[in-house]
């Protein structure tokens, strides 16, 4: 079979010819297929949270009572806040890092660097709220039971707000010794044991009649998940398995472990995109210093990695809408 | 190349779309920490009116970064196309297939789930 050979530019590449496809640099066209195979890997993730969340959506737990925390206020109920402020550091560092495109454009080397840092320094702070959102979350904040079926009962006053497990749970003389590789069977482990044994928290709460439990189950109406009366929750506490403290791969004080997983996976791979464009960052603004730029006569890698800088904020965006609004 | 004489400084739209964006993020925020009952437990094209404000604001934004951020307006039609499109389209045909398959699964499973013992 005969092939046709292109002969014209002797594969030679992109700069080898006057064509410019799209009109657009090689390495900027890359850059954004590029990211548009991955905004189409996150749609993927995001739509099977959606799958799942649509499978469970009248048992999801509700971001609101899941992500309370701010900095210095402890014991606080602060929803939304603390990751309305990480959405403002991200954007805000992407701002930065236009205005540093825009001084590139300019060939004002001093802007382009200044404006390069502070660019860093906002990926950094964004990376170190990621970092004590996920602390939170995983240290947990109430506590709660899971039962035989996996499903999780949380505990309320007579108000019907959550409650903890410590403001409420009596310790009762007994023993329980954490089963580590030296203190019995040497190849095996146990999860670190949960501060109440089940049977403390069913003995205190069937000594504390103000106090209630609820289900995972949604309210259509008010859409707040179902409080059980005191007398009826006993029965539920008889199905208890494990005390849970916290939110890992294979438990959630929160309600569905699922939600845990993908919250760590999603905004684990968001983070991660972060983590390599603050380093791809780093290394452009040291280029930036030593002059590669302004002795190549443009800015365009700048202009590229600004690109990507982007995509991670935009990604950010929806992130933030599915996570935590909707 | 461009010279640097030649171009013009975008620092003023720059502010206007970091003003937008913030903007419309207070609003977001403002509006799911407050969650309105006549917007939060009402129902409209099958979901509640504040889901809806949520999507649409969040598309606001996507569009101002994309097209004020990375330079999309400044593009070429066809690259402009080339990528958007594609994202779009195959986005939205995802989405659909997957939530139409969860609210399936959900409806199969959810009369199957115990919720009293």
């Amino acid at each position: 079979m005969e092939v046709t050979i292109p002969t014209e530019n002797k594969g030679a590449s992109w700069d080898g010819g006057n064509n410019n496809p799209l009109g657009a640099s090689y390495g900027k066209m890359m850059m954004w297929f590029f990211i548009l195979s991955d905004a189409l890997t996150f749609s993927g993730f995001l739509g099977a949270y959606g799958l799942m969340r649509f499978k469970f959506h009248d048992s999801w737990p509700i971001a609101d009572e899941v992500f309370t925390h701010f900095p210095f206020l402890h014991g606080v109920h602060a929803p939304m806040y603390y990751v309305a402020l990480m959405t403002f550091i991200l954007i805000f560092s992407s701002v930065t890092m236009v205005l540093a495109v825009d001084a590139g454009h300019q060939m004002n080397k001093k802007k382009v660097t200044f404006y390069m840092l502070l660019t860093i320094v906002g990926g950094a702070i964004f990376l170190g709220s990621q970092a004590w959102e996920w602390k939170n979350f995983i240290n947990g904040s109430y506590g709660a039971v899971q039962l035989n079926d996996g499903k999780i009962i949380q505990f309320v006053d007579a108000t019907g707000e959550q409650i903890t497990l410590e403001s409420f749970v009596k310790p009762l003389p007994s023993e329980r010794t954490q089963h580590t590789a030296n203190k019995g069977i040497w190849f095996r482990k146990e999860a670190e044991l949960s501060p109440f044994s089940l049977n403390e928290v069913v003995e205190s709460f069937k000594a504390n009649p103000g106090i209630s439990i609820r289900t995972e189950q949604i309210n259509p109406e008010l859409k707040s998940k179902t409080i059980v009366p005191h007398n009826e929750a006993l029965a539920y506490l008889l199905e208890g398995k494990a005390v849970v403290k916290g939110a890992n791969l294979q438990v959630n004080e929160y309600g569905k472990t699922l939600f845990a997983n993908f919250f760590f996976f999603i905004t684990g791979f968001h983070g991660f995109h972060v983590l390599s464009g603050v380093i791809i960052n780093i290394i452009i603004f040291f280029n930036v210093i030593i002059g590669t730029y302004e002795r190549r006569g443009h800015y365009e890698m700048v202009e590229k990695v600004g690109l990507y800088w982007h995509f991670v904020d935009l990604v950010w965006v929806f992130v933030f809408t599915f996570f935590y609004l909707i | 190349m461009t010279h640097a004489q030649e171009h013009i400084s975008h620092t003023k739209l720059i502010w206007k779309v970091f003003a937008i964006l913030s903007v419309i993020t207070i609003a977001e925020v403002a509006l799911g920490i407050t969650k309105p009952a006549s917007l939060h437990l009402t129902k409209i094209l099958g979901t509640s009116p504040l889901n809806i404000i949520f999507l649409v604001l969040t598309l606001v934004k996507a569009y101002y970064i994309t097209w004020f951020f990375m330079h999309m307006a400044d593009e070429k039609k066809s690259l402009r196309r080339a990528v958007v499109w594609t994202a779009v389209f195959l986005i939205i045909y995802l989405a659909t297939l997957l939530l139409i398959e969860g609210s399936y699964i959900n409806d199969v499973l959810s009369p199957l789930t115990k919720w009293n013992y």
